[in-house]
């Protein structure tokens, strides 16, 4: 068997460092003194960060997105937990179909749910509008966040409800004081997951928002199209420690609710 | 219906519970009394857990009645039945304390806090774990977890307590050494138990009385003495102790005992049901009251295998017609014997010793 | 046991309730829209099968097409043998590689794919990174083509795709009993036929759920083919928005959306009845 496992450990390094090794380079890149993608750098500076700072379209994009995805991540973690609370415990017809109806804009690719949206929001007037980018952000969320609870809700065994009724608690009251509490991890990781896929979101952003209303990727975008500099590093750096800040806290949570997996 | 017994605490009038095709819970009845410990015995899918889950009003019986203290309980959600009960995996509540668990019952009672404290302690202390209070569930081991079950579903002083195998996630040892304590508790607080076990060691030990379940019914109902000695139906001979059987001809009978002939040996076995001579019928004799000659009368057997238990000794025999028999000896009864394997030897018993069931079914 | 709680009476329309809102989203914000972007292509610029039978008659879209099925057949096994040994690893190893693990895969999971694939993209160019490593340690001459062509769009594509395989095989393979593999070693199987023969066939509802998410998500890709791909490497999904935002044909981009939801409709109903789709949701 041995040969065997040190294939195994020779892949995971391989694959280790081939899913690393971009963000390694992007963030030495981004601290790079030269105006070119030079690798290894000349030198070091902070100057494409305070290129970024210094740009109010950077600024502004910062800013759209932060707006799109608090609502969108609360919006679709409300709407996620509540639908796999009923699909899950409340034992109804064809729950199985709606679940996977649910879990249908995970499959769909973005770019016919993004085309459609601009449809649609051309009769209503929402393209351009923050309304619209909200609502394009939910669908693509909404999947994720349905997923994440109703298996940490089918997990939960169901004997903890009953012991609970057994011990006198109305289901209102089993579900506040046991369930909910019990979820609560679930739920919150969703939420912090909601957020960061809201802002990681390109292909809706750009059918649907404008000139004037574009997020993070939307400007990432139409600046990596042409002749870019370091200034795009530097925002895709701080892009991946975003998401490596909420990936720690989602840890850190799992951990202090002791769940082992 | 007869309006039930003074002191009767629960009773059960023809509860059935279908599921889709197959009846779960087919027609059961039965009373339970005022401080009595009374346990479901079956073998798993017999209907028994299903019964249960009826009583604590997790499940809707299909027809018949629960009337638990007086008054039926058709209507009346788990949480307004006055029940306690301990589940197989303890369900216990993994995000609070121990003490915050046993204390959970109390407080949706709106139990004034200063009389929950006091309780929730004596409990503890009940259950042997007086130091543990601050512990979370998942520090403590199985045993443990299973004595705060017992301390949440007592603490309340419930009318009746459920138990559903709760120590069947337990390893022998401390399975016993809880068994023990089980049966003190209920000594001690006087209370009234519905136990539901697949282990027919734990349910003699254990009960009062017992209800043998088996395909949705109860096939015998009585104390552990009553079914181990005078079994009514032959699966609760099979099921409850061990048991020899043998098919055998009743030749006769006189007064309350049948003459039968049992590989060719003439026999005599208690008569239980009307039969007629000629007809064949189903002979039952427990290991420990067969007596093993080497010559005389019995019925002849080979001694194929002796094996050694300290105490005792089993003898595996077999019978002229293939059936193979064991037979249980104490040490020294053994030893005087002097039989070794490969010896032919003779089986008797006493005629009261040995039941007679109808052939064929159960 | 045999009787599980079934638990007392919440009112039957409380699911219902709960339900509501996000069917309602669901239908305004994503069925309608999908579906009147597929009704384009048979209604724009008049009733009729003509967006069907303009693709059929271009052969360049009916490459585009070609091209999205190939490479993404390309990436899919490519996914597969390096999610693997990663997923069995995680899955059979002790506690501290099963998190290193988890975390590593789950931070480009995290990780935009615009970020990641502009991180690509610098380490692959001519001058990037990577070429100049093989190039300070004598491997090559000159730098290799890695961008801009097939080898940019898979290796940007796999690094994307690879939580979705290991994901799905980590949760088929912790199910496997870690005894059986030994056991059939014991009856005297070696290590290559008491896998092909124990392990690979417990695996394959994690293997073939993995393949299919990793083939039907691929389809749909724009943001790598347009970063990493060169012009022979034009997608599906890139061609779609090109209709839309170039030349404003709503009716062929609802043709080739109507093309691609149906390539996506079958392969997922063939995995629905080869493992059943409840397995893959977990």
């Amino acid at each position: 068997m041995r040969p065997w496992r040190a294939l195994r450990v020779l892949v995971c390094t391989l694959v280790a460092i081939y899913l690393l090794a971009p963000l390694v380079v992007v963030l030495i890149i981004s601290f790079s003194s030269a105006a070119f993608l030079r690798f290894p750098p000349p030198g070091y500076s902070w100057r494409w960060y305070a290129n970024l700072l210094n740009d109010p379209a950077w600024m502004d994009a910062v800013g759209v997105s932060l707006r799109v995805l608090v609502p969108a991540a609360l919006a679709s973690t409300a709407l996620g937990t509540a639908s796999a609370v009923a699909l899950v415990r409340g034992r109804m017809l064809g729950a199985g179909v709606i679940g996977a109806f649910l879990m249908a804009p995970m499959v769909v690719p973005s770019i016919i749910t993004a085309a459609g949206l601009y449809i649609i929001y051309r009769g209503l007037g929402l393209n351009g509008t923050l309304t619209g980018m909200v609502i394009g952000h939910i669908i693509i969320t909404l999947p994720y966040v349905f997923a994440t609870v109703a298996s940490a809700l089918r997990s939960l065994d169901p004997r903890l409800e009953a012991a609970a009724a057994t011990l006198g608690a109305s289901p209102v009251t089993a579900f506040r004081r046991i369930t909910l509490p019990l979820l609560a991890p679930a739920v919150l990781s969703s939420l912090l997951f909601a957020m960061v896929l809201s802002f990681d979101e390109l292909i809706i952003s750009l059918f649907v928002g404008s000139a004037r209303l574009r997020t993070v990727p939307v400007q990432i975008w139409s600046n990596i199209r042409g002749d870019f500099d370091p200034t795009v590093a530097a925002i895709a750096s701080l892009c991946f420690l975003v998401a490596l800040t909420a990936l720690a806290l989602e840890a850190l949570l799992r951990r202090r609710n002791g769940d082992r997996e | 219906m007869t309006t039930p017994n003074p002191g009767t605490l629960l009773e059960l009038r023809g509860i059935r519970k279908q599921y889709g095709r197959h009846a779960a819970v087919d027609d059961v009845s039965l009373e339970l009394r005022q401080g009595e410990f009374l346990t479901f015995l079956g073998p798993s899918g017999s209907g028994k857990t299903t019964t249960l889950m009826m009583v604590a009003g997790l499940q809707q019986p299909d027809d018949g009645a629960i009337i638990l203290a007086g008054r039926s309980v058709d209507r009346v959600p788990p949480y307004r039945r006055d029940i306690g009960m301990v589940f197989q995996h303890y369900a216990l509540f993994p995000h609070m304390t121990v003490r915050r668990n046993v204390a959970f019952p109390l407080e949706m009672r709106s139990t004034p806090k200063a009389e929950a404290e006091r309780l929730v302690s004596a409990a503890l202390a009940m259950v042997g774990l007086p130091d543990h209070g601050d512990r979370m569930p998942r520090q403590l081991s199985g045993g443990q977890q299973q004595r705060v079950a017992l301390a949440r579903a007592m603490v309340y002083r419930p009318a009746l307590l459920l138990m559903d195998e709760p120590l069947g996630a337990l390893d022998k040892s401390l399975r016993e050494q809880l068994q023990m304590e089980i049966k003190r508790l209920h000594r001690e607080q006087r209370m009234s138990v519905l136990y539901v076990t697949h282990d027919q060691s734990e349910a003699l030990t254990m009960s009062d009385r017992i209800a043998v379940f088996n395909e949705g019914r109860i096939e015998q109902i009585g104390t552990p003495s009553d079914l181990y000695e005078r079994p009514a139906t032959r699966f609760v001979a099979g099921f409850v102790g061990e048991t020899n059987f043998v098919s055998a001809v009743v030749l006769g009978q006189e007064d309350n005992t049948y003459r039968v002939s049992v590989a060719g040996a003439p026999m005599a076995v208690s008569a239980r049901f009307v039969t007629a001579p000629g007809s064949t019928a189903m002979i039952a004799v427990r290991p420990e009251r067969i007596q093993l000659r080497r010559d005389g009368e019995g019925v002849p057997a080979e001694l194929v295998d002796l094996i050694y238990l300290g105490n005792a000794r089993r003898f595996v025999l077999r019978l002229a017609g293939g059936e193979e028999w064991t037979a249980l000896m104490q040490a020294d009864a053994a030893e005087e014997s002097g039989l070794h394997p490969g010896d032919a030897v003779r089986l008797s018993w006493q005629a009261h010793h040995a039941a007679a069931f109808p052939a064929g079914g159960h | 046991m045999e009787a599980r709680p079934s638990h007392s009476r919440a009112p039957d329309w409380a699911p219902w309730a709960l339900l509501l809102p996000s069917l309602l989203v669901m239908l305004v914000a994503f069925v309608l829209p999908v579906g009147m972007l597929l009704a384009r292509a048979f209604t724009q610029p008049e009733p009729g099968w003509q967006n069907f039978v303009l693709l059929w008659e271009r052969p360049v879209y009916l490459q585009v097409l070609w091209n999205t099925v190939l490479i993404s057949a390309a990436a899919t096994p490519v996914a597969l043998l390096l999610g693997y040994p990663v997923a069995h690893a995680m899955a059979h190893g002790s506690a501290r590689t099963r998190r290193l693990l988890t975390f590593l895969v789950l931070v480009p999971f995290w990780t935009s794919l615009l970020v990641r694939s502009f991180a690509t993209v610098i380490l692959l160019q001519r001058r990037g990174p990577l070429n100049t490593l093989l190039m300070n340690i004598g491997l090559i001459d000159a730098p290799l083509p890695l961008i801009y062509n097939l080898t940019g769009v898979l290796l940007g594509a796999v690094q994307t795709l690879l939580p979705f395989v290991i994901f799905p095989l980590y949760s088929s393979m912790k199910r496997i009993d870690p005894s059986l593999v030994p056991a059939a070693l014991t009856m005297g199987a070696g290590p290559v036929r008491a896998f092909l023969r124990v392990y690979l066939p417990l695996s394959l509802p994690g293997l073939m759920a993995g393949a299919t998410f990793v083939f039907i998500s691929m389809l749909g890709y724009f943001v790598i083919p347009a970063l990493l791909g060169g012009p022979r490497q034009t997608m599906v999904g890139q061609l779609i928005q090109d209709q839309i935002s170039q030349l404003g044909s709503w009716g062929v981009a609802g043709a080739l959306s109507f093309i691609l939801l149906a390539i996506t409709a079958i392969l997922l109903s063939v995995l629905n009845k080869l493992v059943g789709l409840k397995a893959v949701a977990r």
